[in-house]
């Protein structure tokens, strides 16, 4: 690591205020910036740590919404929304080991936006807001690519509202060795349609596969996908998969989604 | 019921308090007054010509004591290779020089270029960053069979070429071997990678070196399986340091696996510049460091053929072998492919005819040597799929196959040079069966169609040469060194006794087992027994672990050094009982003499050995403390039969381990619940190998699975609840203790069930499919269904 400051602000507004600063970095829950700066491949002057900002965590149930703190840990959520919003809390109960869930957040796992998390694909496939400091922005508008989001330098996450759907699943076939997803799909059913999320497979990063969403939202039951066929173009060749075998899995993943859903 | 006291007894690891409690002593844990840090500045390039090295701006940043480059090293050795191959035609292997730091070219990413020796970690790693490199990248090397072809860029360019050796055993069995595979009713070939692995200790490497100018004496602690073998190595062909003004200290380490035997450049340079700066100088690996500088493991690619007759008797067996050595010669690895390999060749099988050929390859990438098995589970490997896939072919029973062409009659000569001394592969074959409950396979598989997954049962067997090694032998194969162990069993004025082996012990558990031994022989409690390892200054000239060598090697020399105390101690005994020698037995921890009730307890012996007020003075001297040294006459060959069963999901590929077998015969075992812990690890890194890991360079020579975002490690929930048995024992005849060694067993016999049990899954669901390379990643097992 290089040498950096650490500031722990307790409300949002000292948070903001701190971000202010040259090169300072936000600091969730540290699971892949603290691995970063051990690598010497970021250099912060300062790291403001949103750790110990309470507003910003838990998990609150209102009508058909589930907010969650953009600071809620990953074990929290999969705790606490388990009663609300089941496919979601076991997502997160599926996230790393349990050092990563009691650690890293949601906020910092939806501002990092990797290729291959589990959240982003919860989000989109939700069509969830994700809310900041200074505004809130649709799911739909916020995932812009890898690592890429709709975030200003400074924006925290405050929160993410999830809409609870009517039945949702979300299937994880793990790469061997990060337990990263290969290949992660969200199915959410709501009483307007169905949005399907892939995360783990595209060079974009989390996407959603509109012709399956089409297609389960006329008939949700696996075998409305038997048609179908996942793209393969835009889809990560590496080491634990080529773009074929991943555009396979998505429609295995995403039939099985349906079916734990039904 | 089950012994709780000496040999046989299922006794907890004493060692392990301290390890649970942070109560271990590692090398890291050691930090010396006044010591620095020093920082390797690493190649990020496979291979390239360093055409300057410009320290100057980093030697003057903050806290930087010294920066050293390979030119500070001129009239230094380099790393010495312990083992001279012979090649096919005679002539010697190829031998480049390995510099401490590199000289002229660097030739593998992680090849250390310059070290910062600074007051602080980050600092010499700061300074690092300031050092000014032109390194001019050169084509890289990293394809065996293109490294060897006309043309190709030279690893050393001092080098003819990119062959180490080519190597041809037994050489005067090619021809009739050829003869046998051409005039044989079938021939089953097979191709296949025996894939790259990284050891991944869960200590990473540390080395320490102090140096006190007043006596001249240096001192290197180091997380090393064989502190003498470094000592001599280092202080006889490296630094010109004479034994008795260098100390090699191995305190707790944790694991090995064999990548701890090797002298490596980090332990040569601490000592090296701990002399120049006269101060203490400290290197501890990061894990990203250890995928690019610990030796690796493996990385052989073969073809391999059976003859059988009409009969389906193997008549002849041919395997022509590329070994990668990487870009230098690690400590041991010539031997690796050859003599550790193809003696191996024979298996549990009467082939009356074996050739093999190996040709061992200089590449672009880390150093290749020993892991866990080293040679015998690449022999293991291919020997038992190529009897798979033979069965297979044949629409013959794989286990009918192996039972009909074991060896049965002991000692058994094998055509590749080594006389097994004892063996029963029917009867661990028949435990195997046994625990595996093999009768209710077809109704598991049953229920797993029924489920849309494809169950498959695999086996194999297999044989291993042991307790490395007589001397002599392994003298005319090429070793530069002796491969006995000694041990020096120092009892106390009270009866207590303090053994310093020359065995090191990182996860084996000799501190609990060879005290269990003593115990036994005198009669005494194991809290009596002490063992002290890993510091060459307290310890006799021993050769280390690896190999499944402590027990059988080391283990024989502490039995004989036992033994002459014990007749020592008669000898004190008679005295003072006033009776004849002849008639003084020692029971329990007492010695009596035959046929009367006159006795004295050990620790009366013990007491008069060091208080010599009543004393055969005139026949013997005081003190109670002996020395032996054990040299084995042949290796040791445990030996059995493992089993899996895996399903596959044919939509994904995935595999799933749900039961493994292993039936071993260890020979006599000292402490079973040890022995069983010994094979549950040996399976896990097996299943590792078989289904998850693996090096993989880009065509660069860039290492693409260079941490465990990408370099998968068995997790707990990749392996199933093993059944082992080790109760086929037939004892080893040529040592005392009857003794084979379990160290490697699992990671040598585990690997053949997982892919036969894949390959018999897929066979099953339809798809027939010749072999998928390791590791079965869902991806390759996908693709071989869908191929």
């Amino acid at each position: 690591m290089y040498a950096f400051d650490v500031t722990r602000p307790k409300t949002v507004a000292e948070a903001v205020e701190a971000l202010g600063a040259e090169e300072a970095q936000a600091l969730g829950g540290g699971q892949t910036l603290i691995p970063t700066l051990k690598q010497r491949l970021a250099s912060p002057s300062v790291l403001v740590s949103l750790a110990s900002i309470d507003e910003i965590k838990g998990v609150c149930a209102d009508g058909d919404t589930l907010t969650i703190g953009g600071g809620t840990t990953h074990a929290t959520v999969a705790q606490e929304a388990a009663a609300t919003y089941p496919a979601l809390a076991a997502l997160a109960a599926n996230i790393g080991d349990p050092a990563v869930r009691n650690r890293g957040t949601i906020g910092g796992s939806l501002a990092n936006n990797d290729p291959s998390a589990c959240y982003p694909s919860a989000a989109l496939a939700s069509n969830a807001t994700i809310v900041t400091n200074t505004r809130e922005i649709a799911a739909d508008d916020y995932f812009q690519g890898l690592f890429t989001t709709a975030l200003e330098p400074g924006e925290i996450i405050t929160g993410v509202k999830f809409p609870v759907p009517q039945a949702a699943n979300y299937q994880k076939f793990v790469q061997p060795a990060s337990r990263f997803s290969l290949v992660g799909v969200f199915v959410a059913k709501y009483a307007d349609g169905v949005r399907v999320a892939v995360t783990g497979a595209s060079e974009g990063g989390v996407f959603r596969w509109t012709e399956a969403e089409a297609a389960l939202s006329a008939d949700f039951s696996p075998a409305a996908l038997d048609g179908l066929t996942a793209s393969a173009d835009g889809l990560i060749n590496d080491l634990h998969g080529d773009a074929e075998y991943r555009a396979h899995l998505i429609k295995v993943m995403t039939k099985r989604a349906v079916a734990a859903a039904n | 019921m089950p012994k709780d006291h000496g040999i046989g007894a299922s006794q907890k690891r004493r060692e392990d308090v301290r390890f649970l409690t942070g109560r271990g002593q590692y090398t890291d844990d050691i930090n010396l007054h006044g010591q620095t840090y020093v920082y390797f500045l690493r190649s990020d390039v496979a291979h390239g010509k360093i055409n300057s090295i410009d320290t100057s701006a980093a030697e003057a940043m903050e806290g930087v004591v010294r920066i050293f480059t390979g030119a500070d090293f001129e009239g230094i050795g380099g790393l010495p290779c312990g083992w001279q191959v012979t090649d096919r035609f005679g002539q010697p292997m190829q031998e480049p020089g390995h510099p401490v730091l590199a000289r002229g070219k660097v030739r593998h990413v992680g090849d250390p270029i310059a070290a910062i020796v600074a007051e602080t970690k980050e600092q010499a790693r700061d300074a690092a960053e300031a050092i000014v490199l032109d390194i001019e990248e050169l084509p890289a090397v990293v394809d065996m069979k293109a490294a060897l072809a006309e043309g190709a860029a030279k690893v050393h360019d001092e080098l003819s070429s990119n062959l180490c050796y080519d190597w041809g055993f037994v050489e005067d069995n090619k021809a009739a071997v050829d003869e046998a595979i051409k005039n044989a009713a079938h021939v089953t070939t097979l191709e296949l990678v025996n894939n790259r692995l990284i050891a991944n200790p869960m200590e990473p490497r540390v080395a320490v070196g102090d140096y006190n100018f007043a006596n001249d004496e240096s001192t290197l602690y180091t997380t090393s399986q064989n502190p003498h073998v470094i000592r001599l190595l280092m202080g006889a062909f490296v630094l010109g340091i004479p034994e008795h003004k260098l100390r090699v200290v191995a305190p707790d380490v944790g694991g090995g696996f064999g990548t701890k035997i090797f002298h490596y450049a980090e332990e040569a340079f601490v000592t090296f510049a701990a002399r120049q700066i006269k101060r203490p100088v400290k290197w501890t690996s990061t894990r990203s460091e250890a995928f690019m500088s610990d030796a690796h493991g493996r990385d052989h690619v073969t073809k391999i053929e059976l003859a059988l007759d009409a009969d389906n008797n193997f008549t002849a067996l041919r395997c022509e072998t590329y070994a990668n050595m990487g870009a230098y010669l690690s400590t041991f690895a010539p031997s690796v492919p050859t003599w550790l390999h193809g003696t191996l060749l024979a298996g549990n099988y009467r082939t009356p005819l074996i050739y093999t050929n190996v040709k061992a390859v200089f590449t672009n990438t880390v150093p290749v040597d020993a892991y866990r098995g080293a040679g015998r589970p690449e022999a293991t490997f291919q020997i038992e799929r190529v009897v798979d896939k033979a069965a297979r072919e044949l629409g013959v029973d794989p286990i009918q196959l192996r039972r009909q062409n074991f060896i049965t009659q002991f000692p058994y000569s094998t055509p590749v040079a080594v006389q097994y001394d004892t063996g029963d592969y029917v009867a661990t074959m028949d435990k195997l069966e046994e625990i595996m409950d093999m009768s209710g396979f077809a109704a598991r598989r049953k229920e797993s169609e029924a489920k849309g997954k494809w169950r498959g049962l695999g086996v194999n067997c297999y044989i291993e040469a042991c307790g490395i090694a007589p001397s002599n032998l392994v003298g005319q194969l090429g070793a530069r060194a002796g491969l006995y162990d000694a041990a020096t069993v120092r009892v106390n004025a009270t009866g207590s006794i303090s053994v310093m082996v020359g065995a090191h012990s990182h996860g084996q558990g000799h501190e609990t087992t060879f005290p269990q031994v003593i115990a036994e022989m005198i009669g005494i409690d194991e809290s009596q027994i002490d063992i002290v390892h890993g510091d060459s200054s307290k310890i006799p000239f021993g050769m280390g672990t690896y190999g499944s060598r402590s027990l059988a090697v080391c283990g024989s020399a502490m039995v004989r050094a036992t033994e002459k105390v014990i007749r020592k101690a008669k000898k004190i005994a008679a005295h003072l009982l006033e009776a004849s020698e002849a008639d003084i037995e020692l029971k329990n921890g007492k010695f009596s003499v035959a046929g009367t009730d006159k006795s004295v307890d050990w620790a009366g012996v013990t007491l008069a050995a060091y208080v010599p007020h009543n004393y055969p003075l005139e026949d013997i001297e005081p003190g109670l403390e002996e020395t032996a040294f054990y040299d084995p006459s042949n290796f040791t060959y445990p030996s059995g039969a493992y089993a899996c069963e895996v399903e596959v999901d044919p939509e994904t590929g995935k595999v799933q381990i749900l039961k493994f077998a292993a039936a071993d015969d260890f020979g006599n075992v000292v402490n079973p619940m040890i022995v069983e812990g010994q094979v549950h690890g040996g399976i896990a890194q097996g299943i590792g190998q078989a289904m998850l890991e693996a090096a993989i360079y880009d065509e660069n020579g860039q290492l693409q699975s260079a941490s465990y975002m990408d370099y998968a490690m068995p997790r707990a929930d990749d392996v199933p609840f093993y059944i082992v048995d080790h109760s086929c024992a037939t004892p080893c005849t040529h040592n005392p203790l009857g003794v084979k060694g379990c160290g490697e067993a699992g990671a040598i016999g585990s690997p053949p069930a997982v892919v036969n049990a894949v390959i018999d899954a897929l066979a099953s669901g339809g798809k027939n499919v010749g072999h998928i390379n390791m590791p079965l990643t869902p991806h390759r097992v996908w693709k071989a269904i869908n191929s």
